[in-house]
């Protein structure tokens, strides 16, 4: 038995561990190099921690991902300047997700920008893209009042994900989480350590992200698991992560997005705010894409077989080549593989014709053999509520 | 990790235990705890002709597929009937209940057939992956 597909991207230098990395060890995770981190993959059964996340809750170190802080006067400008979304119009204490371009349009990251107070911004990006985001903030903020900082050795992050995470969380902090909004965040303590609390996640369930001190974040681990436990939390990994985000429908940088892509082609050109004033970096570009046909559509597939749609494979309609998935993998919730593929508008619109529901002319070629597929609308898992 | 010592084993993480001119074919714990929850197993049915080292199956997984190799020349002469439905077999026993598929041998002259590692050659090999 060989693996016939990778099973991620290596670095050349050993991977930087985050805070938790010792307590992963001590929990037997697999670890994997991921973007230059080593980070728990799973604890024991990833499909388990899924399932935890969709019925109870699932607690992840995300202390991989990248956070930059943007302060000064001209910080809200320096953002409006540099993203597509419009972060000066946030409110104190409120958060948006959005996306950096690059001057063709093509997606460098998409990104959550936290307004902390009115001169004082919060970026989170991808661990991957760290570099390549922080180089570009810092070169747009350039012209600006304002200073970009590298903070993500600065920030342990911890996440609660799931339906009973306020339960979880309401006793170890001072905050009545009943009045946090979703993409909203606030300081707080929590289990005796001063942490930024927001209520935002990647899962398609309730949830909250704790940015804290990196000597705090063993404390919080424990501190978290041990008030989880009668609940159900348990610790989970980057493998349960991803396809908790694809039932979800939500898209993953190197997957559904990339620099030679716009947020239009991935269906998300409600980020980009063509007329706010001042401008920005991409605008140009991305509102000529706006009036133009689009070349492809991103949509959502289920197959009959449990042969899986894995990233990279082609999508085919009548027979021949029509698009490729970018993320596929079996459903724990649905029971089915499930993926996401970009294909040809014309080929979205006519498998989406309940005319031709239920024949075999979308399929996926999965490793040489056209597996029958179905378009379903995106996402493919909504929390009730 | 276990590696029971009376079994023999492929570089790709198979195991084989031969019984008369029988070969019982799994993968090993070393293989399932890389791939992670196995959700389907394509095995060759009863019949089939297989040849060491020559894809026969695969092993999808929530991360992965990977392709399943036979470790002996035969013909398929039984597959595990619990598997289809329950693949997290590979996962929980994966040298007990998890068993894929038996090889009718084809040559029965008492010697192992080539190529296959001892457990001892098999521990060492995983270990040069870590």
């Amino acid at each position: 038995m060989t693996d016939s597909v990778p099973a991620g991207g290596g670095q050349p230098a050993a991977p930087r561990r985050t805070p938790l990395t010792a307590i992963h060890e001590e929990l037997g995770a697999s670890l994997t190099d991921f973007a230059g981190w080593l980070m728990p993959l799973r604890y024991g059964s990833e499909t388990a921690e899924h399932n935890a996340v969709r019925t109870a809750a699932g607690l992840f170190d995300l202390s991989h991902m990248g956070e930059f802080s943007v302060t000064g006067p001209g910080a809200a400008a320096a953002l409006d300047f540099a993203v597509t979304g419009e972060p000066s119009a946030l409110t104190p204490g409120r958060a948006r997700y959005t996306m950096i371009c690059a001057e063709d349009g093509g997606i460098i990251d998409d990104l959550i920008v936290y307004r902390l107070a009115g001169t004082e911004f919060l970026v989170v990006a991808n661990a991957a893209n760290t570099a390549s985001v922080g180089a570009a903030l810092t070169q747009r903020a350039a012209g600006y009042d304002a200073a970009v900082t590298d903070r993500t050795a600065g920030y342990a992050l911890i996440a609660v994900q799931g339906p009973r995470s306020a339960a979880i969380l309401g006793p170890l902090t001072s905050i009545d989480l009943a009045g946090v909004k979703y993409y909203a965040s606030y300081p707080a303590e929590v289990a005796d350590c001063s942490v930024l609390l927001a209520r935002t996640g990647y899962t398609g369930e309730d949830g909250f992200e704790i940015f804290a001190a990196p000597p705090d974040a063993g404390h919080l681990w424990a501190e978290l698991s041990r008030a989880g436990a009668a609940d159900g939390l348990v610790p989970a990994g980057l493998a349960a992560r991803d396809t908790l985000r694809l039932e979800a429908g939500m898209p993953l940088y190197g997957n559904e997005l990339s620099a030679d892509l716009t947020p239009f082609d991935a269906g998300l050109g409600r980020v980009v705010k063509l007329d706010k004033p001042g401008g920005f970096v991409g605008r140009d570009a991305l509102a000529r894409r706006a009036q133009e046909p689009a070349a492809r559509q991103l949509i959502g597939l289920t197959v009959q077989s449990r042969r899986v749609p894995r990233h990279g494979y082609g999508v085919l309609w009548d027979g021949q080549p029509a698009g490729v998935v970018t993320s596929g993998a079996p459903s724990p919730t649905l029971g089915v593989p499930i993926a996401m593929a970009y294909v040809r508008p014309d080929v979205a619109a006519s498998a989406s014709d309940p005319a031709r529901a239920g024949t075999a002319d979308l399929a996926v070629d999965v490793r040489g053999r056209a597996e029958p597929a179905t378009l379903v609308e995106l996402p493919f898992y909504r929390r009730r509520s | 990790m276990t590696v029971p010592s009376e079994l023999y084993y492929t570089p790709e993480h198979e195991w084989v235990a031969i019984s008369g001119d029988t070969a019982s074919v799994g993968i090993t714990d070393h293989a399932q705890r890389a791939l992670g929850d196995v959700v389907f197993v394509s095995i060759p049915v009863a019949g089939t002709r297989v040849t060491a080292g020559e894809p026969c199956g695969e092993v999808e997984s929530t991360k992965s597929v990977s392709d399943l190799y036979s470790p002996v020349d035969g013909e398929v002469s039984q597959v595990n009937p619990e598997i289809d439905d329950d693949p997290g077999l590979v996962n929980s026993d994966p040298y007990g209940s998890g068993w894929l598929f038996k090889v009718r041998l084809d040559e029965t002259d008492g010697e192992l057939p080539p190529g296959l590692l001892t457990a001892t050659e098999y521990t060492a090999l995983t270990r040069e992956d870590e």
